[in-house]
């Protein structure tokens, strides 16, 4: 479903992405880790070409998407993109959030675009909050707002930037709980998170970037009990035991 | 001060027909209104597309929009206007030329020619206010509508100015305001709004005072009320937890 075949990517003299060869296969959940600053969130931000690349391609669904000819514009439209911060439109009802881009980049009719709507806001549970404005939402409620929105698209494919890393702690779960139904729904996803609780169940791999190289990329099960480079092992300890 | 009020000067007969004083200022609030409302209209249409111009990746759009927004602010507004009466229309080609001086009646060229002059400097500063609301608000914003499929056109029209023009409201206002008090320009080129008429009526029947005191409380009414509709606009559209948004 996504491949990034020998990409690479520099701002000024900083090589934030080096040599990336990567597979996400249809219906596969790859969860993207490392340190911070190591290229995680911008890895994924090329994906839909949120950020460009220097060198290399990277194939979305059959399209190179480093290719200038690509239509991004159709392309966003079908991947999901689920930001750190959320990022609703604020002026906007959570209803109206979620039917903008079907009705206006897709040509849905309203009542159509609601109705779906409606189906998302009870599938991440908030379909009583469906005339709430996003400021009226906690942040964890309002995450899984973005995730409807992303999903009303129909995407193809589901890509994550630190989904859970702007909430309190006690809002994480109701967001990793969404996301762990979509997975098991089949949908192939993308994810660049901390979370290593939900690497390691619904993962179906683990990909471990640092300084722009990916380091590692196995099985949860594999990762967790034998990572095979100094830095994964190192960063593994931080996160799983912080207070050592 | 020694000086013998007669309020009643606004009901007497000003000797031309059967008019009366206070004939003139409601003619004379007609064309500020005139004037004010249409220049109003079209800066805030031109505004816009240049605050927006403004904004874009586009150096050569940008670059323009900064020209415009930097040569109509830093040139007073009176020589604005004599730039628009007196030197454009000599600019236009003569068959414009004839039309303009001799065919259009003087009222309704020099009426033109305040409300381009009224019109294009007020658009370089509702350009400034537009942009700065959009530059206001999150790169999130943007991220998240082109993640979703939008074109730069529709991230504007969808989701970058409606926040903006609720967060602009209060210093659009102010120009709205302003375009009011700016207005009284015209008298010097002869339109007889509201000033032009309140000097003529002072010259007329020699009160004076009572005359300017009248004009200020139009002005003064009038300022309030356009106040009061745009606070009451700010609550209608007020979005909750979104900057600007009537004290919420």
């Amino acid at each position: 479903m996504i491949r990034f075949n020998s990409v690479h990517k520099w701002f000024k003299d900083l090589h934030v992405l080096n040599d990336i060869n990567l597979e996400v296969k249809a219906g596969e959940v790859v969860v993207v880790c490392g340190p911070s600053g190591s290229g995680k969130s911008t890895l994924i931000r090329t994906v839909n070409q949120l950020e460009t690349i220097s060198q290399g391609e990277i194939w979305v669904d059959g399209v190179n998407v480093a290719d200038p000819k690509t239509d991004l514009n159709a392309l966003r439209a079908e991947v999901g993109f689920v930001f750190q911060h959320f990022n609703l439109y604020p002026h906007l009802s959570v209803l109206d959030n979620i039917t903008l881009s079907p009705i206006q980049v897709k040509g849905m009719d309203k009542a159509a675009a609601e109705a779906r709507a409606v189906q998302l806001l009870e599938k991440v549970g908030l379909a009583h909050k469906k005339d709430a404005f996003p400021a009226q939402l906690s942040g964890g409620q309002q995450q899984r707002v973005a995730i409807a929105r992303g999903l009303a698209m129909d995407p193809r494919v589901m890509l994550f930037d630190e989904p859970t890393s702007a909430l309190d702690p006690e809002m994480i779960g109701e967001v990793l709980k969404v996301m762990k139904d979509l997975a098991l729904s089949g949908m192939t996803m993308m994810v660049v998170t901390h979370e290593m609780g939900f690497a390691r169940e619904v993962a179906d791999r683990v990909v471990f970037i640092d300084h722009g190289q990916v380091l590692e990329s196995a099985a949860p099960a594999e990762f967790f009990s034998a990572p095979r480079t100094e830095r994964a092992q190192q960063f593994l300890r931080q996160v799983l035991t912080p207070m050592r | 001060m020694n000086y013998h009020w007669d309020w009643a000067v606004f009901f007497k007969s000003t000797g031309i027909g059967d008019e009366i004083y206070l004939d003139w200022f409601v003619a004379g609030l007609g064309w500020t209104v005139a004037v004010a409302l249409v220049a109003w209209c079209i800066a805030l249409a031109l505004g816009a597309v240049l605050g927006v111009m403004r904004t874009l990746p586009n150096k050569a759009l940008s670059g323009v929009a900064t020209a415009y927004v930097e040569l109509f602010r830093n040139v007073p507004l009176l020589v604005q206007l004599f730039v628009w009466y007196f030197l454009v229309p000599d600019l236009l080609p003569e068959r414009a030329q004839v039309w303009f001086k001799q065919e259009l009646n003087p009222t309704t060229s020099a009426y033109l020619s305040v409300v381009a002059c009224l019109a294009f400097f007020t658009a370089a500063r509702v350009c400034e206010q537009v942009r700065t609301g959009i530059q206001a608000l999150p790169r999130g914003q943007t991220m998240a509508a082109m993640a979703m499929g939008f074109s730069l056109p529709q991230v504007y029209r969808h989701v970058l100015l409606p926040q903006a023009f609720r967060i602009i409201i209060p210093p659009l206002t102010s120009e709205f305001l302003n375009i009011f008090k700016n207005s009284s320009v015209a008298s010097l080129i002869g339109l007889m709004e509201l000033l032009a008429q309140t000097k003529q009526t002072a010259e007329f029947s020699a009160n004076l005072f009572e005359a300017f005191t009248l004009a200020t409380l139009i002005y003064f009414v009038l300022n309030m009320s356009l106040m009061k509709g745009m606070g009451w606009l700010e609550k209608r559209v007020a979005v909750p937890g979104l900057i600007g948004s009537g004290g919420k």
